[in-house]
């Protein structure tokens, strides 16, 4: 019988053999079945896995840009405050000021706020329509600082206390600034811990499914065995399986992700008209996830299916020694 | 392949095997028989490296098999080829495909051995069939598939526990023809069988079994 097999076989005779074979003949499936109800299942639960780990990671994605967008724009900023006190005239320590902070270098722009300025922003909190002309309010002074040269607060901190102390202050704010930084931070640490123990969560489910498996084709694993396969080769068949079960889930979860990051930036836009849009837009900016967080919804996808292959293979070489 | 005073219990239980000493000669012929529960199975198993013996050595190829590591255990497979009682073929893959599966664990590519299966289904009468998922084909034509999967990859030792259990006289003494020309070729052949009538029609060793003890006729 060897003998009839190909060493004698004329060049012409594979390719008349494969004109022969029946075109839909199947050639290399899957060895381990592939279509069951447990892999659908699987399938379903990495996607949702996925779908909620790149839900986190966008949403960490916004606090965190939305968070450095303000820190972005607060940091541009200085502000002088500046007291009324009997007996001095406040126009003039406003001036004075004011010059003394021009004179800083690296003060881009000043800008005064006139009372009514100022008492308007008391609004929000005292409610409008009230003479305020008897309360002191304090004045402001807002400086725009440059990128370079880089001012140096401290100093001028220093000049304004020298010159008007107790009536004038400077405000960088910089407890402001490491609470927001502190938050933000948190925030992220939150999301990063919540997509990790997704991930695992996700590692576990497959550990779980590929021992049901291995199990549900303990013949198929034998006559594998039987027919020459090293433990290797069929770790490399369930892998196979399983990497392409966490594709499919990954892909689909973080499809939805970015499905609902898009929905959601659509909705804020269509708010923005409204009163409440301007609030939701000040607080979490366009609902823009940007490149770092679509591309974070896509690694996280591109990880679940990762997992899902590692973590079959080790299951199954475990399984098999 | 050789074994010398093979003993073999499962568990606490009552040995299966007892002082079991044979040996195959490269290129030879045997038939392996006894009554159900004699031990055929286990040994069949003991000779395929799936249980290790309680006591006394097994050598395949020439190679001690106690303590053999798992990639020395797999070479050891690839150089038998083995037809299951119950076929064990795997229902989710085409007859092409079953027959193909020893080359195919060994890595090959798949084109590098399709002329080859396909003639070796034609030779063995299923040519027309394999295309097939194995739960529709008939107990002969699995018998036959059964036996082209342990004969593609030309092994030096072919095992087939009764494989012509499922099919008709007729066929049987095809099967039986079929496995004396393999051997012709140089491959050694074990056939475990309780049908005589088929052991009349060669002219055999025969491995006879017995409440665990093993008496060799001829």
């Amino acid at each position: 019988m060897a003998e009839t097999a190909t060493p004698q076989t004329p060049p012409a005779a594979p390719v008349a053999l494969q004109a022969a074979l029946p075109p839909t003949l199947r050639r290399n499936a899957p060895l381990v079945p592939t279509d069951s109800a447990a892999s659908r299942s699987l399938a379903a639960v990495i996607a949702i896995l996925t779908f909620l780990a790149a839900l986190c990671a966008g949403a960490a994605e916004i606090v965190a840009s939305s968070a450095g967008q303000w820190q972005g724009a607060v940091t541009q900023e200085a502000t002088i405050q500046v007291r009324p006190s009997p007996g001095r005239d406040l126009d003039a320590d406003i001036a004075r000021a004011e010059a003394i902070a021009k004179a800083e270098p690296g003060i881009a722009a000043t800008r005064v706020f006139s009372k009514a300025e100022a008492e308007r922003l008391l609004e929000p909190w005292l409610g409008s329509g009230l003479d305020l002309s008897d309360l002191p309010v304090p004045r402001l002074v807002t400086l725009k600082l440059a990128d370079s040269p880089v001012p140096d607060l401290k100093r001028l901190r220093g000049a304004l206390t020298a010159a008007m102390p107790g009536v004038a202050s400077l405000d960088d704010h910089a407890l402001w600034l490491q609470r927001l930084s502190t938050m933000a931070n948190t925030f992220v640490g939150v999301g990063v811990g919540i997509v990790t123990l997704v991930l695992i969560a996700t590692g576990l489910a497959v550990a779980f499914a590929t021992r049901g498996a291995m199990a549900g084709n303990k013949e198929v694993v034998e006559v594998l065995h039987f027919v020459g396969a090293d433990d290797d080769f069929i770790a490399r068949a369930f892998q196979r399986r399983f990497f392409g079960l966490g594709l499919r889930g990954g892909v689909i979860g973080a499809g939805l992700a970015l499905a609902a990051f898009g929905l959601a930036g659509l909705l804020a836009r269509a708010w923005r008209s409204g009163p409440a849009g301007e609030e939701i837009e000040a607080l979490f900016g366009a609902f823009h996830i940007g490149w770092r967080g679509y591309a974070s919804v896509l690694l996280i996808g591109v990880i679940a299916s990762l997992v899902t292959g590692i973590v079959s293979r080790l299951t199954v070489r475990r399984f098999l020694a | 392949m050789q074994f010398e005073n093979v003993g073999m219990r499962y568990g606490l239980g009552p040995e299966v095997l007892s002082d079991v000493s044979f040996r195959i000669q490269p290129r030879s012929f045997q038939f392996l028989t006894g009554p159900s529960g004699a031990g055929k199975t286990t040994l069949l198993r003991l000779i395929l490296l799936s249980v290790r013996p309680t006591r006394g050595l097994v050598s395949v190829f020439g190679e001690e098999v106690s303590g053999i590591s798992s990639e020395a255990l797999t070479s050891l497979r690839r150089r038998m080829g083995v037809v299951f009682q119950d076929f064990r073929l795997l229902d989710h893959l085409t007859t092409y495909e079953n027959v193909a599966l020893p080359l195919r664990v060994q890595g090959r590519a798949e084109a590098s051995y399709r002329a080859e299966v396909v003639e070796l289904l034609r030779w063995v009468g299923l040519g027309e069939r394999m295309h097939v998922l194995p739960p529709l084909l008939s107990g002969g034509e699995k018998q036959r598939a059964a036996i082209a999967r342990a004969l593609i990859a030309r092994p030096e030792l072919l095992l087939a526990d009764e494989p012509t259990g499922n099919v008709d006289p007729g066929l049987g003494r095809r099967l039986l023809r079929l496995f004396v020309e393999l051997n012709k070729l140089g491959t050694s052949v074990i056939i475990a069988t309780h049908d005589y009538g088929l052991m009349d029609l060669v002219d055999a060793r025969r491995m006879v079994l017995g409440h665990g003890r093993l008496q060799i006729e001829g």
